[in-house]
């Protein structure tokens, strides 16, 4: 096994130690050292972030603003597309996340019993995360093409009709979350890696002397010890998932029709169209709805931490 | 790449915004070189869909030539959407280039004309442009553009050997338009009757934009009162577009692979005969002279027949225009304006003709090859027998960003046309609100 088994300090502990610890100590920098960060950040981020409320309430055209109160909200809640980009961000959101806790654990626990070839394997599984989201995005439509794709091509060559993977309006979004769990899987599993190479092994040595399977050694030692990395899964593909765009604009923009819309490209399409303080309103409500998912669901999972 | 002026301004305004932030006065200082002494340097902004580049690049060739003095710049720019925001935001920022290609109608409107672009309307050839044109670069207050390209018209592609070997003529009427369909199902083998290409959704639009000749032949007044919130494409005669789209769908005329299809495999197909009707805007030809330029001579082109033969009539879109933004001062003004002349003098007309292959006839002085594809003459027989109105983008600024999308909807049966119809009422306006129209 590649963990050392004489390690000693549970995670857990450790990084309360740590934490205490910086808290009492003073900073070894002079403050000023922070003022560089400190500039960008306010030029960068908070003054544009500021900015975007102040002009998610006006007409804004780039020639000139008016300001106009909360008609950009109202008008944005009666956008007729945007029930289904709600739906659409949602089902995204919680699919994607949930098949990368899923895989992500199963090709962890490969990944760390003992493999011929493990490292070369380890680094093919996270190989698609160093990949361009754009790239990715353009390489399936080609090989996913429902007519002269690769994929559909050789499903032929057994006699399978291949779908109409980003075609078909019941499929697109579906295919898409698919992408972006083969893209994104490679972070879910080396974080479940560090997680299960990290459980000390005597937990699983003396389950095997009282006679434990398999499978118990997972259900009672590697889920539960794991907690904290499902924790950081779950918080980083769903927030990733919330948020997603890049991958849906990159594959069917959203369609055919409006059928793979997520609340992401809906306010790309007002920006694209030219309504600058409806598309930022926009921006301004995912970022609520992306908080209002987010802190219950951090909440819970923190929790569930402490009480182990 | 900006003038030395602006770069001065821009470096001047970073410095400002952020002075420790030391990057940016990198990035400030990477984006110009200086004019070369004496020479006035000119930038010309156009886009990036073939053959723009390429007529832009010949342009500014044939200017310097002839001004030996004036150096002129090609830059490029997406289209689109994309496209749209680049030149609002350079030309918000005071940055745009001396001279650039864009739309005329409802997409220059929304530049704000008025403070944003130099008034042209002093220019020697503005007294060339057609009236049909004028209106469409201008407001109350001055005229803005010279156009660079031919007007074209929206409607239907069709390919001139199939209609031969199945005995067809051209339909006066929506149902003789489906007859026709029919008979190209049952015996043009394999041919698939109409083509569509969703795999770029903007193509989806025709059967509903290039229907809006027709609209204005049932109702005169229907641009005007729709731009009051009077009128709605839910009802009739507008609905007609998304009904015959749906018609057409649920027949199974489409080609197979019309969910994936790009515009480049539609005008393909359109020229070798594999499909017989494109419903498309005549500048297809364009890509097929580019791609396919042996079924160049099979095109024909008819206006999306009405329900009644007398309320077909071919919609017509006026050409795009280049314009100088008020930003563009002194010698650069001058020669910006030069160059703008020069796009329509003889010189310049001889490169449209060559490299921009009109689709329809001119808006200004220049005068069609002999040698233009015969399926102008169709066009011109609708021009000349006065069966032509403009498109609904040049009588109403209020176009829905989402059309594209409910039409393709409608072709995949996803939607009903009726719903897409009220749907796309709906779409409209943010639009309308975002131009502050009143009624809305």
């Amino acid at each position: 096994m590649l963990a050392p088994v004489t390690t000693e300090v549970r995670p857990g502990r450790r990084r309360r130690t740590a934490g205490s610890t910086s808290a009492t100590q003073r900073s070894i920098y002079p403050s000023w050292f922070y003022l560089p960060a400190a500039a960008l950040y306010l030029v960068f981020f908070a003054v544009p972030t500021f900015a975007s409320f102040y002009f998610s309430l006006t007409r804004w055209t780039l020639f000139d603003t008016e300001f106009i109160g909360l008609e950009n909200y109202v008008q944005f809640f009666s956008e007729p597309q945007l029930l289904q980009g709600f739906v659409n961000t949602l089902v995204y959101g919680f699919v994607t996340s949930g098949a990368k806790v899923v895989l992500g654990l199963a090709l962890a626990v490969l990944l760390t019993s003992q493999l011929v070839g493990r490292g070369y394997l380890r680094s093919v599984v996270f190989f698609p995360v160093l990949v361009s989201t754009i790239g990715v995005g353009i390489t399936f439509k080609a090989l996913l093409d429902p007519f002269d794709g690769v994929v559909n091509t050789m499903l032929a060559a057994f006699g399978i009709d291949g779908p109409g993977w980003f075609t078909d309006p019941d499929q697109a979004l579906l295919t898409i979350a698919a992408v972006d769990v083969w893209k994104g899987l490679g972070i879910a599993t080396l974080i479940y890696i560090a997680g299960i190479v990290a459980i000390p092994q005597e937990y699983y040595e003396a389950a095997r002397v009282d006679g434990a399977s398999r499978w118990q050694q997972f259900r009672s030692i590697t889920l539960p010890l794991v907690q904290p990395a499902t924790a950081t899964v779950i918080i980083l593909s769903l927030i990733g998932g919330l948020r997603s765009f890049d991958l849906i604009w990159a594959t069917t923009g959203g369609g055919p029709g409006f059928t793979s819309d997520v609340i992401g490209s809906v306010i790309y399409k007002q920006y694209q169209a030219g309504f600058y303080g409806l598309s930022t309103a926009g921006n301004v409500i995912l970022f609520l709805v992306v908080t209002a998912v987010m802190v219950p669901i951090s909440i819970l999972l923190n929790r569930k931490e402490v009480d182990r | 790449m900006m003038s030395p002026a602006d770069r001065e301004r821009s470096t001047r305004r970073h410095v400002a915004v952020a002075a420790a932030a030391v990057p940016l006065l990198v990035l400030a200082g990477c984006s110009s070189s200086a004019a070369d002494g004496g020479a006035t340097e000119i930038t010309f902004l156009t886009s990036n869909d073939a053959p723009n580049p390429e007529t832009a690049e010949a342009l500014a060739e044939a200017f310097e030539a002839e001004n030996p003095d004036v150096r002129v710049d090609v830059e490029i720019r997406p289209g689109g959407a994309e496209g749209d925001n680049l030149v609002k935001t350079r030309l918000s920022t005071g940055e745009m280039a001396d001279v650039f290609y864009y739309n005329s109608g409802s997409l220059l409107q929304a530049l704000n004309p008025d403070s944003s672009l130099v008034d042209l309307s002093d220019q020697e050839w503005v007294g060339s442009l057609t009236e049909e044109f004028v209106p469409v670069v201008s407001t109350e207050d001055g005229t803005y553009g010279a156009p660079l390209g031919a007007a074209f018209a929206g409607g239907v592609v069709y390919n001139r050997s199939v209609y031969e070997e199945l005995g067809l003529t051209v339909p006066q009427t929506w149902d003789e338009f489906m007859a026709n369909n029919e008979k190209i199902a049952t015996e043009g083998e394999g041919i698939a009757p109409v083509i569509q290409t969703y795999g770029e959704t903007w193509t989806s639009q025709l059967f509903v934009l290039g229907d809006f000749a027709n609209v204005l032949a049932v109702d005169p007044e229907w641009a005007e009162q729709y731009t009051a919130h009077q009128r709605s494409y839910a009802e009739e005669p507008a609905l007609l577009g998304f009904q015959h789209q749906q018609e057409v769908a649920e027949a199974g005329y489409f080609n197979e692979d019309f969910p994936s299809a790009t515009f480049p495999d539609g005008a393909r197909m359109i020229a070798e005969g594999e499909g017989a009707h494109y419903p498309m805007l005549s500048s297809v030809v364009q890509t097929i002279m580019q791609n396919t330029p042996d079924g160049v001579d099979d095109l024909g082109f008819f206006a999306l027949p009405a329900a009644e033969a007398e309320h077909t009539q071919a919609t017509i879109w006026q050409p795009n225009a280049v314009y100088v933004p008020a930003s563009t001062e002194g010698a650069e003004l001058e020669a910006a304006k030069a160059f703008v002349a020069f796009v329509n003098s003889a010189a310049g007309c001889d490169i449209q003709n060559e490299l921009l292959v009109p689709a329809g006839p001119y808006a200004g002085t220049c005068d069609l090859p002999d040698d233009a594809p015969p399926l102008l003459d169709d066009i011109q027989a609708y021009v000349d027998d006065g069966r032509t109105a403009n498109a609904l983008e040049f009588l109403s600024p209020v176009k829905g960003p989402n059309l594209e999308k409910v039409t393709v909807e409608v072709g995949s049966g996803i939607r009903s046309a009726e719903d897409a119809a009220a749907f796309y009422d709906q779409d409209v306006e943010s639009q309308a609100k975002q131009l502050g129209l009143e009624g809305w």
